[in-house]
């Protein structure tokens, strides 16, 4: 089976050729399955993001190769939809012209779009919501009618760059709970960014734990928790444990790296 | 809320729209009214005992006290006009009038001229590097230039009339707009280019439908910012002899030593400008009815 992403020796440095440049993520091998949930931690600043945009196909890899379902990555797609961690909804368009803007680009008629726009919003529980605009709306709700705007791509590969972190602790609970009905009923792949190890134990199938500059895989470790999983049970303080010694260890790495500097 | 807040156990009906407004607007009207009127005390207060010379700074009691006679000295007759007879003119009134509204009418011209071309010069100098490469260096030199400088061009170019003073304000407000919408397009949100991105839009796309709508806010305040320098070379440039218009009034209050009447239509200009203001904020909640309100919009 072809993976939903796969990375053969990626390797991204940001201005290449000039005095700037800096080397963010390097020789990175990882595959994605069809329809698997992995997540990527790690410290602040380590390349997380940027492994995200070269699979979304915003930036090009410099070294190495990335390719979906086999197919190089040569730019965006809409079976790849990204999802920030600010808003990006347009505050000049309503929830419902917001969530169907992809399909507006590629001329849909008025009626097929309302019917994608009420299908995707009542999948987030946000149908009421269509002709409200965003600043009418929490954060919470704005993050999932974001997750509802890459639905209605219907995309193979969900791409989530911390969707989660403007969030507070409740609301980002709930988020997560959601995220994985949506995940179980699309059936599309999720590769997810974040630097908090709670989120990664509750999420993901695998969590590929990542070094400090330049942003290598250091670790991937596999949650073997049924689900709905229990964040008090032996099993996933123990997996917490081992995530927060590995990642420490970067951290702290991080910090003297930054200091030589001064 | 306020009105609810007052309902001590009875049920009230809520407030109709126009009472809202009223009580919203109320404090506001009546602090301007106590600043002027304040103003106009003390002018008046030091004309009483005597260190304001009636004849270089008449209080306002003075010049706004006979406003028929100030009236005479706007003339709009054009009785040069062809088929026009030697006695035909507006009343002294209706002159008044229509000095306001062909300086308004000026001012607004250059203003939506200048917003138009600004905008589509900006939008191509991102759009087009070459465009960029070929016109920004001379905007760029050109944008520090007073527009005070540009006076002699303008009436070489379209001699008096309407023309030279619309496009005094459209220089005026020209470059620094077309610099402004640069700016305004390099500032835009990256996540919003980059959503549009990923769900397939064209450059133009992302042009029309992203970079367009997204700028709009910051570049109507910058509008409304310029407002007051259009305003300011409207002036001048009628000043000089464009016809008849607000500027030329204070000119001719100049030449035939007449304080009162250029305190007269200092005050005709400052409420028209005003108003002008009042109007072009009411014009931006329309257009950017998805700005929260008191952002991006000076109040």
């Amino acid at each position: 089976m072809t993976a939903a992403i796969s990375c053969k020796g990626t390797g991204k440095i940001w201005a290449i050729g000039t005095r700037r440049a800096h080397e963010a993520i390097a020789t990175i091998d990882l595959d994605v399955a069809p329809g698997e949930f992995v997540v990527l931690l790690g410290p602040s600043g380590c390349g997380k993001s940027t492994l995200l945009y070269l699979a979304a196909g915003l930036e090009e890899a410099t070294s190495g190769e990335i390719t979906s379902f086999g197919q190089p990555i040569a730019g965006p797609g809409p079976d790849r939809s990204l999802i920030f961690q600010e808003t990006s909804l347009f505050p000049w368009l309503t929830i419902g012209q917001n969530v169907t803007f992809g399909l507006s680009l590629g001329g849909a008629d008025a009626e097929k779009r309302l019917k994608v726009a009420e299908d995707v919003l009542s999948k987030v529980g946000l149908r009421a919501a269509i002709d409200k605009r965003p600043d009418e709306l929490s954060g919470g709700m704005r993050q999932r009618v974001a997750v509802a705007r890459a639905l209605a791509m219907e995309p193979k590969v969900l791409l989530m760059d911390e969707p989660f972190a403007a969030l507070d602790v409740q609301t980002r609970a709930k988020m997560q709970d959601f995220l994985l009905d949506v995940w179980r009923d699309s059936g599309a792949s999720v590769l997810f960014v974040t630097h908090h190890i709670d989120e990664a134990v509750a999420l993901a199938d695998r969590v590929a734990v990542f070094t400090s500059r330049p942003g290598r895989i250091k670790e991937i470790v596999p949650i073997d928790m049924p689900r709905p999983r229990d964040p008090f049970s032996p099993e996933g303080h123990a997996l917490r444990q081992h995530l927060t010694d590995i990642l420490s260890a970067e951290v702290d790495r991080a910090f003297a790296e930054q200091e030589a500097l001064v | 809320m306020a009105a609810t807040d007052t309902a001590v156990g009875g049920v009230q009906p809520p407030p109709s729209a126009l009472t809202e407004l009223w009580q919203r607007m109320a404090p506001k009207i009546g602090w301007t009214i106590v600043s002027v009127g304040l103003f106009a005390l003390i002018w008046e207060f030091l004309w009483l005992i005597g260190w304001a010379d009636p004849k270089l700074l008449p209080p306002p009691h003075i010049f706004m006290g006979d406003i028929a006679a100030q009236a005479k000295n706007f003339n709009t007759a054009q009785r040069w006009q062809i088929g026009a007879g030697a006695t035909d003119a507006p009343s002294p009134e209706m002159a008044v009038v229509i000095t306001i509204l062909s300086t308004t009418y000026r001012v607004i011209l250059g203003l939506f001229l200048a917003a138009i071309v600004s905008i589509t010069v900006g939008v191509a100098v991102r759009y087009w590097k070459l465009f960029e490469n070929l016109t920004l260096p001379t905007i760029t030199l050109l944008a520090p230039v007073s527009p005070i400088a540009w006076l002699p061009v303008a009436i070489f170019l379209f001699g008096i009339g309407d023309a030279p003073a619309i496009f005094m304000v459209f220089i005026a407000l020209f470059f620094t707009m077309t610099l402004a919408t640069i700016t305004q397009i390099d500032s835009v949100n990256k996540n919003y280019i980059n959503v549009a991105r990923t769900m397939g839009a064209s450059k133009q796309q992302i042009y029309t439908r992203v970079i367009l709508p997204a700028i709009l806010p910051g570049l109507l305040v910058v509008l409304r910012l310029n407002l007051f320098g259009a305003w300011m070379v409207v002036l001048i440039a009628e000043a000089t002899g464009v016809g008849y218009g607000l500027g030329q009034v204070i000119m001719l209050a100049r030449n035939t030593f007449n304080p009162g009447l250029v305190f007269f239509t200092i005050v005709l200009i400052g409420c028209t400008g005003f108003l002008f203001d009042y109007g072009l904020r009411m014009l931006q909640t329309r257009i950017l009815y998805w700005v929260p309100k008191g952002q991006g919009s000076l109040g």
